[in-house]
């Protein structure tokens, strides 16, 4: 049987068009695992509302909020950050299993730009993000948090959450293009948890040692968490330095310089796997 | 598709280089005529599937030069990537998506509009074998399926060129004719394709022209016929009846071959190489009959690549499927 092979379109593989269309025919591949495939989502999602259970009934008891305040109001924020963190290893494994697979060489074997490529798995990441935070804020409200604020800085504190999301998923891009193996998983997952704890999430940075305090203090994670905190009107959102005054613009600031530092890394490791 | 003087050194760590630290592609020399397919046989480290990653666009070169399609790898990637199909040695499909939704993708990417998307994926399944699989994912594929949609994707634009990498390693036997119909197949249409393999009856049966590699470059270059030419001549083998009269066999054929015979006493196995092979044939069976031997089989064949390569190189090719005829031969 001989076939007639089709012509593709027309027009330059590497312009901003086939850049979008690349890019969204990866999305929809994205997607489409988990439709596929919901066991891990599912298991995610599930893992996510588990987590805020247990700090509500199990730790929350023994929570005091400096400033007062009631201690689901003040935890709420801090696990939705937490959720977007936990986010990294899912877009590591994603990244590294394609490397693996050989599917990432086939890719490069074809007229797409590096880029579309990586930003297919992103924006894939960041569609399973909004579900997982409106799972989040759904289970929140049934525990009892609520947002006190006006409905533009929900929306906002929602806006920078996603934000945070967004640097943390190429963060996950550019560690599974430079790591491999199953080990390397386990070390981004193992990470994951402290890094969170070394923020105000769970607890006032107030009531850790000083040193460590300003460490945590410091941590992006931190003020995105005191952002939102203020914007839903929850306490716990005050401090005397300068970091926790600045959260506000520091949570726009910190997503933005590292999505400037690993976006761009990412695209540059994508191009040294020629080397 | 022309390759000359490539060279290639990783950065060494990864123990992807040579030998005592050799460079993985050190004066590499090739080219195919278009319509050609050519099989690219070496041992495991030779530099066969480095040779493939830098004529594919996937690997920078250190030195030389290579056109595939009559563009530079180096400074024309994206025209080279227009027109090339890499089946590398992974079965480089999704595995949680259906045969249908990967060719359907690979299309897209491609920059096929839907329908011909659509259209074209349909086609290869059939064209390939996979057309009642359904939306089963991949996963579910036994491994000669997985190869045969591994090729389909390849196959999506027609490319001028197809580099298939080692496309038939861990397949069963039958995994294994499957993918070497559809090699076939391609062939027939013209599509110039470079073949790698270790397995050496895989050249044999699928190219017409036969690059041998070793140590980062090709060492012999030839039609299947021709390499085998090269060791001289075809072999004689046949087996004694009676086991004590081997030595006496080995004696009376000595002078019929060119070379010294080569014996099995276990299994009364006795084999030489010849000039002539049918003249040779009659004068066996003349000296045996002399010598009063019966014999169980008797046997004349032109030498396997197997033997090509053992003369070639003075190594044996270390792969153990072979070992057992090589044994016996």
């Amino acid at each position: 049987m001989t076939l007639v092979a089709p012509t593709p379109s027309s027009g330059s593989p590497g312009s901003l068009r086939w850049a979008l269309a690349d890019s969204w025919t990866l999305t929809v591949r994205g997607v489409s695992h988990w439709v596929r495939n919901p066991g891990p989502v599912i298991f995610s999602l599930a893992f996510n509302v588990l987590i805020v259970l247990m700090f509500v009934y199990l730790l929350g008891g023994a929570m005091r909020v400096p400033g007062g305040g009631d201690y689901r109001d003040f935890l709420m924020p801090g696990m939705f950050a937490m959720t977007m963190l936990f986010g990294i290893a899912a877009t590591t494994q994603a990244v590294t299993a394609d490397v693996e697979r050989g599917i990432t060489d086939r890719f490069r074997s074809m007229p797409m730009s590096a880029a579309a490529m990586l930003a297919g798995r992103a924006v894939a990441d960041m569609l399973l993000s909004v579900l997982t935070l409106a799972v989040m804020v759904v289970t929140a409200l049934a525990v009892g948090w609520r947002p006190y604020g006006s409905t533009g800085e929900f929306l906002a504190a929602l806006g920078l959450i996603l934000l945070l999301r967004l640097a943390l998923v190429w963060i996950g891009v550019y560690l599974g293009l430079a790591l491999s193996g199953a080990e390397a998983i386990t070390g981004v997952q193992t990470l994951e948890f402290p890094v969170g704890f070394l923020s105000s999430a769970f607890v006032a940075t107030a009531t850790m040692p000083g040193w460590l305090g300003a460490i945590a203090d410091w941590n992006p994670i931190s003020s995105t968490v005191t952002a939102t905190r203020r914007l839903f009107g929850n306490p716990g959102a005050v401090g005397d330095s300068w970091i926790v005054e600045h959260a506000l613009p520091m949570a726009v600031v910190w997503p933005v310089a590292l999505l400037l530092i690993f976006f761009p890394l990412s695209v540059a490791k994508w191009r040294s796997l020629r080397r | 598709m022309i390759a000359e003087g490539l060279r290639k050194r990783y950065g060494g760590k990864d123990g992807r280089d040579g030998k005592d630290g050799k460079p993985a592609l050190d004066g590499f020399d090739l080219t195919i005529p278009k319509g050609t397919v050519c099989g690219l046989l070496g041992p495991n480290g030779a530099g066969k599937t480095t040779s493939v990653r830098i004529l594919s666009t996937l690997l920078s070169l250190d030195g030389g030069r290579a056109l595939v399609g009559g563009f530079d790898v180096a400074e024309q990637a994206t025209e080279v990537r227009r027109r090339i199909g890499l089946v590398g040695q992974h079965a480089a499909v999704d595995e949680v998506l259906g045969g249908r939704q990967n060719l359907v993708m690979f299309g897209r990417l491609h920059h096929l509009g839907k329908r011909a998307a659509t259209t074209r994926a349909d086609e290869l399944l059939a064209r390939f074998g996979l057309a009642d699989t359904g939306s089963k994912p991949v996963k579910a594929y036994s491994g000669g399926m997985r190869r045969r949609l591994d090729l389909a994707v390849g196959m999506i634009l027609s490319p001028e060129v197809l580099f298939l990498d080692e496309p038939t390693v861990g397949l069963d036997p039958r995994g294994r004719g499957e993918v070497w119909q559809a090699v076939r197949a391609l062939a027939g249409q013209g599509t110039t394709v470079l073949l790698t393999t270790q397995y050496l009856d895989e050249a044999d049966q699928l190219a017409t022209q036969i690059n041998v590699m070793d140590h980062g470059r090709v060492i012999a270059e030839g039609t299947p016929g021709e390499l085998k030419s090269r060791i001289g001549g075809d072999r004689i083998e046949f087996v004694v009846h009676d086991r004590t009269q081997v030595g006496t066999a080995a004696q009376a054929i000595a002078r019929v071959g060119v070379t010294e015979p080569v014996v099995d006493p276990d299994a009364g196995r006795v084999g030489v190489q010849v000039a002539h092979g049918t003249d040779a044939l009659r004068e066996t069976v003349r000296v045996l009959d002399q010598a009063g031997i019966d014999i169980d089989d008797l046997s004349l064949r032109r030498p396997t690549l197997d033997e090509v390569f053992l003369h070639l190189t003075g190594r044996r090719t270390t792969e153990p499927e072979h070992q057992g005829r090589e044994v016996n031969a």
